[in-house]
């Protein structure tokens, strides 16, 4: 898996995102972890490749953002990569907010960020429930909001906004 | 030898009667071991919150949350609703701070397509953000002094909170879901004599917090009850999420309202209080001094409120006044538009932070280009905070852990959304 990595060519941070001292810490240390970046108004979005979040997010901890204040999940269907999964990290010292992103295909799972930040339980615990994407080595992966049983991920695009039970066309 | 067979027969027979308790359902120390289901319908839980403790005689060992009863799909709803009739969907969130949650989404909206909003508007939202959040403390004091067993705050509570209420529905015709935020400014014009009616109430309350904390700080078994009680180390409270007054009251000052100003609160003279007690004590009493700040913004705002327009000048996305709605065509043509096919926001996603009374309240809002929001997430604080109780109620005394419940301060609407 790495030497698939390496032979990739190192991506180049967009100019705007260049001086900003958390994309270039990650842009030194995983070159080629960065696929797209971007400055909005409430401060660094990162896309990262999915393969690497978990270093990029133990360097993103070393840098001072001590906190991972939500984590959530935006379904783009009919379009792929269908997903992206949202983390907001915050560092209190610095007053610096930052988005990490991840694209995702259907289907595809992505490493559980618990071990590096514990408020990630029970947002990706959310985000498993209304969206039904699998976080690995989750240390309690089950629904939180909807019932147990219950069928389907509400917040799908694909998901109407009544529900697959019952049909309001025969009244 | 013959002494030992009987004792060992004697505790045979005791452990078979009816009700007795097996020697695996002791712990070491002799008391019994047992599964409390508390709630969803236990009154101290304010809402429909279940914990699963674990006891070992009155000490907890485990307790586990359980949420999801009050889940109605919000986020759903706002991804078929128009940008502008998503404002009601954010009052029913946190529904005892409903003014934070308009704020929020207005702010995170206004972002999106780069309105101004005029500054009287900026003015009006922050003293009835702040009197919002004095109610919403009056309503968590009332119901934590009740939880611990001083009644009478409660009802003195609950007559101040009235006269807020009063004042919301002076404003906006509703006394709790007020919608009063709109974006691009305020809903309505604020209306005759609303000066010198919030004035004579922010009086009554300056004189109402130092009675209430009085009545508590001075009272023996509030003492008691609170202080030394239900501590967690800071760091570990930043590792699981928690926000708000909770980190205030172990010395960590974070606050949206300084960190990242919005609403004009810059041009406020305010303090972040916060305690280094880190008990339910602490808590008690940075949220009072939270009262006590936020009564100061709301005398600064009456004193310095500027004149001008309510809402921002943008015809292409607030409804125009009735009368020239009636009058003319170019507003009626306004008013078709945005009421059958809403306004368009060009593809873009911001995330907008505010401080609720229960810490970060961040809305994340993703445009497409259509009329609708493609994703709606907020980030309430009450789940948030709530996600520590586990690990904060470990080895407390199950009579403790209506005080711990009590000095987080959640909201289950805000939990479960």
């Amino acid at each position: 898996m790495k030497k698939r990595w390496r032979k990739r060519r190192p991506s180049v941070l967009p100019e705007i995102a260049a001086e900003n001292p958390t994309a270039l810490a990650v842009q030194t240390e995983y070159p080629e972890a960065i696929v797209d970046a971007k400055v909005a108004s409430d401060g660094l979005v990162l896309y990262i490749s999915p393969l690497l979040l978990t270093p990029v997010c133990r360097l993103l901890k070393e840098q001072g953002f001590e906190r991972l204040t939500a984590v959530t999940a935006v379904d783009w269907w009919p379009r792929s990569p269908r997903f992206e999964v949202v983390y907001f990290l915050h560092s209190i010292k610095n007053n610096v907010r930052t988005r990490v992103i991840v694209r995702l295909k259907e289907n595809e799972s992505v490493e559980s960020m618990c071990a590096i930040w514990r408020s990630a339980n029970w947002y990706e615990r959310e985000v498993f429930d209304l969206f039904g994407i699998e976080f690995r080595n989750h240390p309690n992966p089950e629904r939180i909001m909807m019932p147990a049983d219950w069928e389907g991920h509400p917040l799908r695009k694909d998901y109407p906004i009544h529900g697959f039970k019952y049909s309001y066309q025969d009244e | 030898m013959t002494k030992e067979g009987k004792k060992g027969k004697a505790t045979l027979q005791i452990e078979d009667a009816p009700g007795a308790v097996s020697a695996a359902e002791r712990s070491p120390s002799g008391a019994r071991r047992m599964t409390l289901n508390m709630g969803p319908q236990h009154p101290s839980t304010h809402g429909v919150l279940r914990v699963v403790l674990e006891l070992d005689g009155e000490t907890i060992t485990s307790a586990k949350p359980e949420i999801g009863f009050l889940h109605t799909g919000i986020e759903k709803q706002f991804e078929v609703k128009k940008y502008q009739q998503g404002t009601p969907l954010t009052d029913r969130v946190d529904y005892l701070s409903n003014l934070t949650n308009n704020l929020g989404y207005a702010l995170a909206i206004e972002k999106l397509l780069g309105l101004e909003i005029p500054p009287l508007a900026q003015w009006m939202r922050v003293m009835l953000c702040e009197l919002s959040r004095i109610s919403s403390h009056l309503t968590w004091l009332g119901t934590h002094a009740l939880d611990i067993g001083a009644m009478s705050v409660y009802f003195y509570c609950f007559r101040e909170r009235e006269e807020i209420m009063k004042i919301m529905e002076m404003f906006s015709g509703q006394r709790m879901m007020t919608s009063y935020i709109r974006i691009g400014g305020l809903a309505l014009e604020p209306p005759r004599g609303w000066h010198k009616v919030v004035s004579k109430a922010v009086e009554q309350l300056a004189k109402g917090i130092d009675e209430y904390f009085n009545l508590l700080s001075k009272n023996p078994i509030w003492c008691n009850r609170t202080k030394g009680v239900g501590v967690f180390p800071v760091d570990l409270m930043l590792d699981l999420g928690v926000t708000g007054p909770m980190v205030r009251a172990a010395g960590v000052r974070i606050d949206a309202r300084k960190d990242s100003p919005h609403t004009s609160y810059d041009k406020f003279d305010f303090e972040i209080p916060t305690r280094t007690g880190n008990d339910v004590y602490a808590r008690f009493e940075v949220r009072m001094e939270e009262m006590r700040q936020s009564v100061r913004i709301v005398r600064q705002a009456l004193a310095g409120m500027p004149s001008g327009a309510w809402q921002a000048d943008a015809p292409h996305i607030l409804l125009p006044d009735r009368e020239k709605m009636k009058t003319q065509m170019e507003s009626l043509i306004y008013h078709f538009k945005i009421v059958t096919e809403g306004f368009r926001v060009a593809e873009n996603s911001v995330y907008q932070v505010v401080e609720s009374p229960r810490g970060e309240l961040g809305f994340y809002v993703v445009a497409d280009g259509t009329p609708n929001p493609h994703r709606v997430f907020m980030r309430t604080p009450s789940f948030g905070n709530l996600q520590a109780l586990g690990a904060m109620l470990e080895g407390q005394l199950i009579a403790d852990s209506i005080a711990i419940m009590g000095s987080m301060d959640f909201v289950l609407g805000d939990v479960d959304r």
